[in-house]
């Protein structure tokens, strides 16, 4: 770090960002390497050394090793590894290692462009130079991935170029805790981390209870299967969180603060804890903050991977080091939380909104979204769709348009059937919930939720059954036992949706699981079994066929539930024998060229030659 | 055969946190990371460094899936289940490596050379179902692949 100095005051800050901005322009090119969740998956790092090792051998004008930078998550995953240079925004992507020497030779040395590597849209066939012009980005606001794919998150410098910062020396100079609390509320703002509680709101309480000691705690315990929102902005924009807590810290009166993040996310871990050191070290932590009687100290809480964690006073008892079993909320956290005292929980993307509410008003940020739901959510959008990846849309932006144009639609031009957002607790939503806008209440009232952002699309190869199964699995895996309905209900209600994959159910079954739901709603004690039946119940309340086409006609139609289903052979076979040798129990014969004949008796179903034929000439029946 | 644990090396990973009940979680995370599993001996000495009582870090080590009491395999292969792993195909992927080791999810293998696990979501999404095995990243895994991608790392050993 060149700047040594503490930054202690307004001015100080603006003029280190103005350094950091010249710094910054002196670079005639930068090259963005995504590390997000996707592309690391992907190889990126094969990239990166790719490119430390050919400019280890070569100069290259005044391009030096300074001008990579390993960014967050650029969002489109699916084309991952994705490499973008900067000042002109050129999107290359699925790149390779082989194909790191051609970037450097042809595009940072001559300016030339790589068609090949170019983002081709698959409607018009044609390929796109730059990453705004990407259809995928084209309907997004980013706010609080505002500086994924833009930034080093290791480098602070990055982050003060970028307005970082700003909102903590002016609230902390400029700003009494009330205010900041009136800006919040203003903002409208509702917690990102699924309940959608109004942040204002939360602050207001906690800051009015009496105490001598409050805490702040970040919830970074993204547990829902297909989310990665909160994991890729701990990676990709550390500081964002940390100056959003540090607002929050000071507008309830905090002098310490917790961060708790899944020990399963090693560089979300890796990345805090620099952010908070290099922080620290420029005095946005530690004492007198920016010169102030105000001082914070945030700490790290590694998470030990259980989902109902998740759950405020779960996730409290566990920042203590204790066996996260969630307690009845007669008193509210915010009153008596974290070693029993006031505690102000809030999730990662609500954090990282907080210094933009901050540095443009509250009324600025009520101008995007709805009504009640104000801002943008960040979405994890998965599943059986063309454009997997990491998007962020104003709230009241329908399902279709997210599916459709940001994500490209259905994979292989199959049919839509549900979409699935708000977790296990959440629910699946059919194709006639499209236009729906996605906002906290219209979710809730159509029978699913917002959750924390994890949006799955689902085609008709997907058996909503087994989907309610899987979550129902989950949730029983993931009980912490405390209570019976929780702990026994959902336990029965998965028996029993097994017992309808198996055929072997009744209507009248059906109709129990519909009771025993009820009991388990009123009954459980916190929010992941009051929720649990969520995912049986909105699909037997949109699907209901489904589950009468397993009780009744013993078939299933997503062709998924093994003891309901058959493969068999047709006449498209070309006698290729590529299915006999992955067949794990000899049951397919044959010679080639000719039809190959599959013995139903030895068959177990496992799928194994209906992935490999590539002439679909294994119908699932 | 469970290995043979270093007292004086439990002790030290012990001492680098805070001497203090809410310690309780990272200390049993940093023995973790070092022996892959919580051996006997690191439950007594985590209790009594401490201050908890043997039963309540018995409790936490019980409680988090992070933590493992039996030694863990030498390499580790995990599939992943979310739910975009989950809809394209991961239970077969599940199921082929199950037979493939002979054992079944959580388990190790008797030769302690490999450990089957499910997590829930490393999101990788785009390359669902996806299967890692010790750090490296399979994706698209097709049901058939799973021989070979495990055959790959018992002939590098």
């Amino acid at each position: 770090m060149e700047c040594e100095m503490k930054i202690d005051s307004p001015d100080k800050l603006n003029a280190w960002k103005e350094e950091c901005l010249q710094k910054d322009a002196k670079l005639k090119k930068k090259v963005m390497v995504c590390f997000g969740p996707g592309c690391l998956a992907a190889g990126c790092r094969e990239i990166y050394a790719k490119f430390e090792e050919i400019l280890a051998e070569r100069k290259l004008g005044d391009i030096t090793l300074e001008s990579f930078k390993k960014t967050g998550c650029h969002g489109l995953c699916e084309k991952g590894p994705l490499v973008v240079i900067e000042p002109e925004g050129i999107f290359y992507n699925r790149v390779r290692t082989s194909q790191v020497k051609d970037i450097v030779e042809k595009t940072l040395a001559k300016g030339e462009i790589i068609e090949r590597l170019l983002y081709k849209n698959p409607k018009t066939k044609e390929r796109v130079l730059k990453y705004h012009d990407i259809d995928f980005y084209k309907k997004q606001t980013r706010l609080a991935l505002r500086n994924l794919g833009h930034i080093d998150p290791d480098n602070i410098e990055d982050y003060v170029m970028r307005d970082g910062y700003q909102s903590v020396a002016k609230v902390l100079t400029g700003m009494t805790p009330e205010e900041v609390i009136d800006e919040v509320k203003l903002s409208g703002i509702r917690g990102r981390g699924g309940g959608g509680f109004p942040a204002g709101r939360k602050w207001a309480t906690c800051r009015g209870v009496e105490s001598d000691v409050r805490y702040v705690i970040c919830n970074g315990d993204e547990g829902d299967p297909g989310a990665f929102m909160d994991r890729s902005i701990m990676e990709g924009d550390p500081h964002s969180v940390l100056e959003g807590m540090i607002v929050a810290s000071y507008a309830v009166g905090a002098r310490d603060a917790y961060i708790y993040v899944r020990e399963e996310y090693p560089l979300a871990v890796q990345h805090l804890y620099q952010a908070i050191d290099d922080a620290k070290e420029h005095g946005f932590l530690g004492e007198n903050i920016m010169g102030t009687d105000f001082s914070l100290d945030i700490h790290i809480s590694r998470g030990g991977g259980a989902f109902v964690c998740g759950e405020s006073s779960a996730l409290m008892k566990s920042v203590a080091g204790e066996v996260g079993e969630p307690r009845a909320k007669y008193i509210h956290s915010v009153v008596k939380g974290l070693w029993d005292k006031p505690t102000v929980l809030n999730n990662v993307e609500t954090f990282a909104n907080i210094p933009l509410i901050m540095n443009k008003g509250g009324d600025w940020f009520r101008s995007i979204g709805t009504e009640k739901s104000t801002g943008t959510k960040a979405f994890s959008l998965v599943g059986k769709v063309e454009n997997t990846g990491l998007i962020e849309v104003p709230m009241g932006t329908t399902l279709r348009e997210i599916i459709y144009d940001i994500g490209g639609g259905i994979k292989d031009g199959r049919k839509f059937k549900a979409v699935q957002t708000g977790g296990p607790s959440g629910g699946c939503l059919p194709e006639d919930k499209l236009d729906l806008p996605v906002d906290f209440d219209t979710l809730t009232k159509a029978g699913s939720m917002m959750g924390s952002g994890g949006m799955i699309v689902m085609d008709d190869h997907t058996c909503m059954v087994d989907v309610a199964k899987y979550f129902l699995k989950f949730l029983v895996d993931e009980s912490c036992g405390k209570d019976v309905p929780c702990r026994e209900g959902l336990y029965q209600l998965h028996k029993m949706v097994v017992k309808v994959t198996e055929g072997k159910a009744s209507e009248a079954d059906l109709q129990l699981m519909e009771h025993l739901s009820k009991y388990i709603i009123m009954g459980s004690l916190c929010g992941l079994g009051k929720s649990g039946p969520n995912p049986f119940l909105s699909t037997v309340r949109y699907f209901r066929d489904e589950y009468l086409a397993h009780i009744i006609d013993k078939k299933c139609p997503g062709g998924v539930c093994r003891d309901l289903i058959r493969f068999e052979i047709n006449d498209k076979c070309t006698g290729c024998t590529a299915c006999i040798a992955p067949c794990p129990v000899d049951a397919i014969t044959g010679e080639k060229d000719k039809i190959h004949i599959l013995d139903q008796e030895k068959c177990t179903k496992c799928g194994a030659c209906y992935a490999v034929c590539q002439f679909d000439a294994i119908d699932i029946i | 055969m469970k290995p043979e644990i270093d007292v004086a090396e439990l002790k030290e990973i012990i001492s680098h946190s805070p001497q203090k009940p809410s310690s309780l979680i990272a200390v049993l995370q940093d023995i973790q990371r070092k022996f892959h599993y919580l051996p006997p001996e690191a439950i007594k000495e985590t209790s009594s460094a401490l201050g908890v009582p043997l039963s309540q870090v018995y409790s936490v080590a019980t409680f988090y899936s992070a933590f493992s009491l039996e030694p863990r395999g030498k390499h580790t292969c995990r599939i992943c289940m979310g739910t975009a792993c989950h809809i394209k195909g991961a239970p077969m992927a599940l199921e082929q490596a199950e037979d493939q080791l002979g054992i079944k999810a959580g388990q190790t293998t008797p030769d302690l050379r490999f450990t089957l696990e499910v997590v829930n979501c490393v999101g990788a999404c785009a390359m669902a179902p996806v299967v890692i095995i010790d750090e490296k990243y399979y994706g698209n895994v097709r049901v058939d692949k799973m021989k070979r991608y495990l055959d790959g790392v018992r002939d590098e050993d």
